[in-house]
């Protein structure tokens, strides 16, 4: 039955819609301001969005963050260099190796010292078995986010093994202090490369068999295909590195284009997107190079393990200064994160044993910038599949 | 567009074409290379110039840091790369006083720079003229002082709770 107000017909709703509806009886609408974090299962950590709704779509998202700052840069004025890298654990913890092994780069850099040949090669993999280590989390709580379960579970399993590698090479699971200036805390022990080739054999048919729960997944690509979509241009502009800018079909790995440590010598392929079953640029672009990146990892700890010169009696500490007191002067070193671009910028005034200036350029900083720009119009529930497909790590993002 | 990486002392020629006498020579030490911006007005101005060229193409802002000389001076550097067309990179350092911490911003030009730009304010307090939302991005927004500054005192208490050590 029509409504009728002073003799006037209005509309029904499935007549002329919402706003038309909205409209003729003269209600207001308004946007609402809607609080994401600091504690939400899909933040990751500690940080709050806050989004201005309009109905379900997102008008504006503002991320604030800094709840896990913790200084890092002020604290590493006040230690010696070496003290500084349990430091960097724990900014990124999920890929503690990659964050040691740039910050030791830099400061080598400033010492110019030459790091062994096999060091080289421990470094490489250790630090792409933390990269596979630090994808499954994201690939799994990614799925986790957006309502899978079972690939969580089935990630973490083989997380395990890796931990469990790595616990038997420096006795810790997560935070190593391994990577050293000039060297690593432990040669591998007897056998250790005899079990990563094992882990690896056992590990490929389990890649391939979570691409199958959930990479194919029906549910699972109707929810990120398509969504938040980053042009490259953007990408370049707001400074995304790693999956991020290759999700948007930038070829761009540091570790081709600013080569460092042994990389050069080994065959791996830059993942892009095809964009044959996702749009470029989208959550599950940005998904797609995460689990084929898995594959190169793993092509490159094969060929360290091949390549990696023996030597019986070898002395890890052989090159690490008793003393690091650099000449004045100052460094940049890069290395590509799981997350993108890592990069240390060194300061020494020459006098001390002391760091004068330690900036960390954190990739999850800048490839979160970015979120309200992704988020704009999108709806609130695919700005839970936004941000987890950023994979951000705040302890990262605020250092 | 062919990949064409220049030297430092290159892009100093064609900034210096451009604007006459508003950088430093370039200084080279064994690690690294940069030049300063000596007049502030022209920032932007060599910041877009650096962007936008054909034979520059700084597409890419890596990094952004602060420094505190301790000698009444702060430095911001910046850390350029051409990333994917011509590959060169550069560093480019600013520098202001510690009673007028001013340096324009360059935000517009590059957005990573909105918040680096803010994480160099919140820490150092130099104050980026431009910036669209110029905050504290890590601390507190009532937080006193800037941390990263070299004369500064550890806050004791914080909102009347005392902070230990």
């Amino acid at each position: 039955m029509a409504e009728v107000v002073e003799g006037k017909k209005l509309s029904s709703y499935a007549e002329v819609g919402a706003t038309q509806y909205v409209l003729e009886r003269g209600l207001d609408t308004d946007v609402m301001v809607l609080n994401m974090g600091p504690q939400h299962p899909a933040t990751h950590g500690v940080l709050r969005v806050e989004l201005i709704t309009d109905g379900e779509i997102v008008v504006k998202a503002t991320p604030y963050i800094g709840y896990l700052h913790r200084c890092f840069e002020k604290h590493a004025e006040s230690l010696e260099y070496q003290m500084v890298i349990p430091y960097t654990d724990r900014m990124d913890y999920l890929s503690a190796m990659n964050n040691e092994w740039v910050y030791c780069m830099a400061v080598e850099k400033l010492l110019k010292i030459e790091v062994p040949r096999r060091i080289e090669f421990m470094r490489v993999i250790v630090a792409e078995l933390n990269r596979i280590a630090s994808h499954i989390i994201a690939i799994g709580t990614y799925g986790l986010d957006i309502g899978a379960f079972t690939p969580f579970l089935h990630t973490f399993h083989d997380r395990e093994h890796i931990m469990n590698l790595l616990e038997w090479l420096c006795g810790a699971r997560m935070l190593y202090n391994y990577i050293w200036v000039g060297g690593v805390s432990h040669d591998f022990p007897p056998k250790f490369k005899e079990r990563v080739a094992e882990f690896l054999k056992y590990y490929k048919p389990r890649v391939d068999e979570m691409n199958k729960l959930l990479t194919e997944n029906e549910l699972f690509v109707q929810r990120t295909r398509g969504i938040g979509v980053l042009p490259a241009d953007v990408a370049i502009n707001y400074g995304c590195s790693g999956p991020m800018l290759r999700g948007s079909g930038v070829k761009w790995d540091l570790r081709r284009n600013v080569p460092y440590s042994v990389y050069p010598e080994l065959e791996f392929d830059v993942v892009v997107p095809k964009g044959d079953i996702s749009v470029i640029g989208d959550c599950l672009s940005r998904h797609l190079v995460r689990c084929y990146e898995i594959y190169e990892s793993i092509k490159i700890i094969e060929q360290c393990l091949d390549k990696m010169p023996d030597e019986p009696g070898f002395d890890p500490h052989k090159a690490v200064p008793k003393r690091i007191k650099p000449q004045a002067g100052e460094a940049i070193a890069r290395g590509e994160n799981p997350r993108g671009e890592l990069a240390y910028y060194i300061i020494s005034d020459g006098k001390g044993v002391k760091p004068y200036r330690v900036k960390a350029r954190a990739p999850s900083f800048s490839n979160l910038s970015v979120l309200p720009e992704l988020a704009k119009g999108a709806l609130i529930s695919d700005v839970v599949a936004i941000v987890g497909s950023i994979d951000i790590v705040l302890g990262d993002v605020d250092r | 567009m062919q990949p064409n990486p220049l030297t430092i002392d290159d892009i100093a020629a064609l900034v210096r074409e451009k604007f006459g006498d508003v950088i430093s020579d370039p200084e080279k030490t064994p690690t690294a290379e940069f030049f300063t911006i000596t007049d502030l007005d022209y920032l932007q101005a060599v910041m877009y110039f650096l962007r936008e060229d054909e034979r520059t193409k700084f597409n890419y802002l890596y990094c952004l840091s602060g420094v505190d000389n301790n000698d009444g001076t702060f430095t911001v550097v910046y850390h350029l790369e051409s990333l994917g067309i011509h590959g060169h990179r550069l560093e480019v350092k600013a520098n202001c006083s510690k009673e007028k911490p001013e340096i324009p911003s360059v935000s517009e030009i590059w957005r990573t720079a909105d918040w680096h730009e803010r994480e160099v304010y919140d820490l150092f307090g130099i104050k980026f003229i431009g910036h669209p939302d110029l905050r504290r991005i890590l601390c507190p927004e009532d937080w006193e002082g800037h941390p990263l500054r070299k004369d500064y005192k550890v806050a004791e208490y914080y909102h009347g709770i005392r902070i230990p050590y």
